[in-house]
């Protein structure tokens, strides 16, 4: 776990103390097509330095193309891209930032040891391969061949490429995609041991809890556009009068009684089958209300729950409920 | 608190020596090739057994000294199995499986990676000559040594026509496709590309395999320099091919 950081800058107008402080990946206006589709659509964002950036969005909201133009992969269409202060995929740059591709990539044949011990002589000054495996979990696969490693065990491997040359900045595109509960925890402490160290994150998720445990900021994308950005706490900041209380109960109960019984302001509706929401300024009145209506209804309110919102209410509120082709 | 201690990964960013960068690399193309046992076949046992063949079996046509001439188109051979079947097979599925982004992710220059390959590859050329050149003094063939500077330079500019070709074809397409190619491609010269037999068909005469084959005839047989013709047609593909590949050849 993180330490919370008593030294961020807070947001409310606070200048960093150091004077012009270099963004660590700043884009502006960012387009880019393929064929007669806009896959990113005048994108603005601007990392600071030693933070950690999370790109949310659901699938083909145009995250990977967003980050693979900042890694020099593809070329923008249009708009302007610099990272630490350089053009992306320059010589000078190369060097400087991680990148761990989605899927990850290696020799077919070779051993993940050897692939690692590759991509540290690529570097000045690389951590040390025999380390960063075992740290991995991967000492037991050290020499097994790539294209027999897990998913999973290729995403880890992939990890270790974009952290061995001690980079400033590092790009992971869906870094705990294919992982299991333990290795995706170790992801997410290894995310914070960078921070802690002064190496900027940007990633890409489209896992809620991902972004909200590790991002101090969260860049919300859908159809090549910002949609939404700010901390996990702004995003999920809920006015006193924005919260809900949840339940489930038997599917298709009458709320109209209970929608007349509620204090004004406060709304009810069933979310999906079975799962009832109100929603407005919950106060211990409201909550005996709610019960008090199922009991004349001879229902038992079960996994009652007063929230504010997710950040997957949030997302789901910008990006729509419904899924997409 | 996370269980790292503070300071393990504080940056420390660079890029490394580029001679060792050449070397790691170069030595990772290599011990791969050479730890595939496909390849191993393509580019070793295959050319063996037909040297063996070629300079044993009288009834394939070959001219004298027939061991000699022999030896000097299996030498084709084997440089058109590494160079072009082999690595547009092994780049048809290191594209596949993500390589070659992985490691211009790194800070690998892109000349160094096309140098590391070209590298590679020279390595594994020289190991199949040495290999099938002792074969053949073990059979009788006698190498006039006067030809020994333009046969390494047959060598490596085969090498280079070649490899250029078969990053051409694994470069573009779909592993499986490269597969299939690649083999039938290499099957096709063996058989009528001017390779195992003399093929008097004038526009053989103007394919590489035929033309690299001719060359060394000349150097490994006679110990003498190839001919202008033979030189200018690798030279022509070789550098038509690597154009056409800095163009074509995707990453994934």
């Amino acid at each position: 776990m993180t330490q919370l950081r008593a030294d961020r800058p807070d947001r409310l107008g606070f200048v960093p103390v150091s004077p012009n402080p270099q963004p660590a990946v700043e884009v502006s206006g960012l387009v880019k097509r393929y064929g007669s589709k806009t896959a990113v659509d005048g994108l603005d964002l601007v990392q600071q330095p030693g933070t950690v950036l999370a790109l949310l969005g659901p699938n083909g909201a145009g995250k990977t193309t967003t980050v693979e133009i900042c890694e020099g992969f593809r070329q923008a269409d249009d708009g302007s891209v610099r990272v630490l202060g350089m053009a992306p995929g320059c010589e000078a740059l190369r060097p400087r930032i991680g990148v761990m591709p989605q899927g990850g990539g290696g020799y077919p044949g070779i051993r993940a040891e050897e692939m690692l011990n590759l991509v540290a002589a690529c570097a000045a000054n690389p951590l040390d391969p025999k380390w960063l495996i075992e740290v991995l979990g991967l000492g037991g696969a050290a020499r097994t061949p790539y294209k027999r490693l897990s998913g999973g065990q290729q995403q880890r491997l992939s990890l270790a490429c974009a952290l061995i040359g001690r980079p400033e900045l590092v790009f992971l595109d869906e870094p705990t995609a294919g992982m299991d509960p333990q290795a995706r925890r170790l992801v997410w402490d290894l995310v914070a041991a960078l921070k802690d160290d002064g190496v900027a994150v940007l990633l890409t998720t489209h896992l809620m809890d991902e972004a909200e445990a590790l991002a101090d900021d969260v860049v919300i994308i859908d159809e090549g556009r910002v949609v939404a950005q700010g901390s996990p706490a702004e995003l999920t900041a809920h006015r006193a009068d924005d919260q809900q209380l949840r339940f489930r109960a038997r599917p298709g109960l009458d709320l109209s009684l209970l929608s007349a019984a509620l204090p004004e302001g406060l709304k009810v509706r069933e979310a999906t089958k079975g799962a009832y929401v109100v929603e407005g300024l919950i106060d211990p009145q409201v909550v005996s209300t709610v019960t008090s209506w199922c009991a004349q209804q001879g229902v038992l309110a079960e996994e009652l729950t007063v929230a504010k919102r997710s950040l997957e209410d949030v997302f789901l509120e910008l990006t729509g409920r419904e899924l997409r082709s | 608190m996370t269980t790292f201690a503070p300071g393990t990964f504080k940056p420390a960013p660079g890029r490394g020596s580029l001679p060792r960068m050449l070397f790691v690399h170069a030595r990772t193309e290599a011990m791969l090739t050479l730890r595939n046992g496909e390849q191993i076949l393509l580019t070793v046992i295959i050319p063996l057994a037909l040297l063996v063949a070629l300079s044993v079996m009288s009834v394939i046509p070959m001219p004298e000294p027939r061991v000699g001439s022999a030896t000097a188109r299996i030498f084709a051979l084997a440089i058109i199995s590494s160079a072009f079947t082999g690595q547009a097979i092994a780049l048809g599925f290191d594209r596949r499986y993500g390589v070659l982004k992985r490691l211009s992710a790194s800070a690998l220059p892109r000349w160094l990676l096309v140098a590391g390959r070209v590298c590679g590859a020279l390595v594994v050329v020289a190991l199949q000559i040495l290999l099938l050149a002792v074969t053949a003094l073990v059979l009788g063939w006698r190498f006039p040594l006067s030809g020994l500077p333009w046969v390494v330079l047959l060598i490596v500019l085969g090498t280079l026509t070649f490899g250029a070709l078969g990053v051409l074809l694994g470069g573009a397409l779909r592993a499986e496709i490269v597969l299939a190619l690649a083999n039938i491609i290499w099957f096709v010269l063996l058989m009528v590309g001017g390779v195992a037999l003399s093929v008097p068909v004038g526009f053989v005469h103007l394919l590489p395999s035929a033309a690299l084959a001719q060359a060394l005839e000349t150097s490994v047989v006679h110990g003498t320099a190839p001919g202008v013709g033979p030189v200018a047609v690798l030279v022509a593909w070789g550098v038509v091919a690597g154009a056409l590949a800095t163009r074509t050849t995707k990453l994934t």
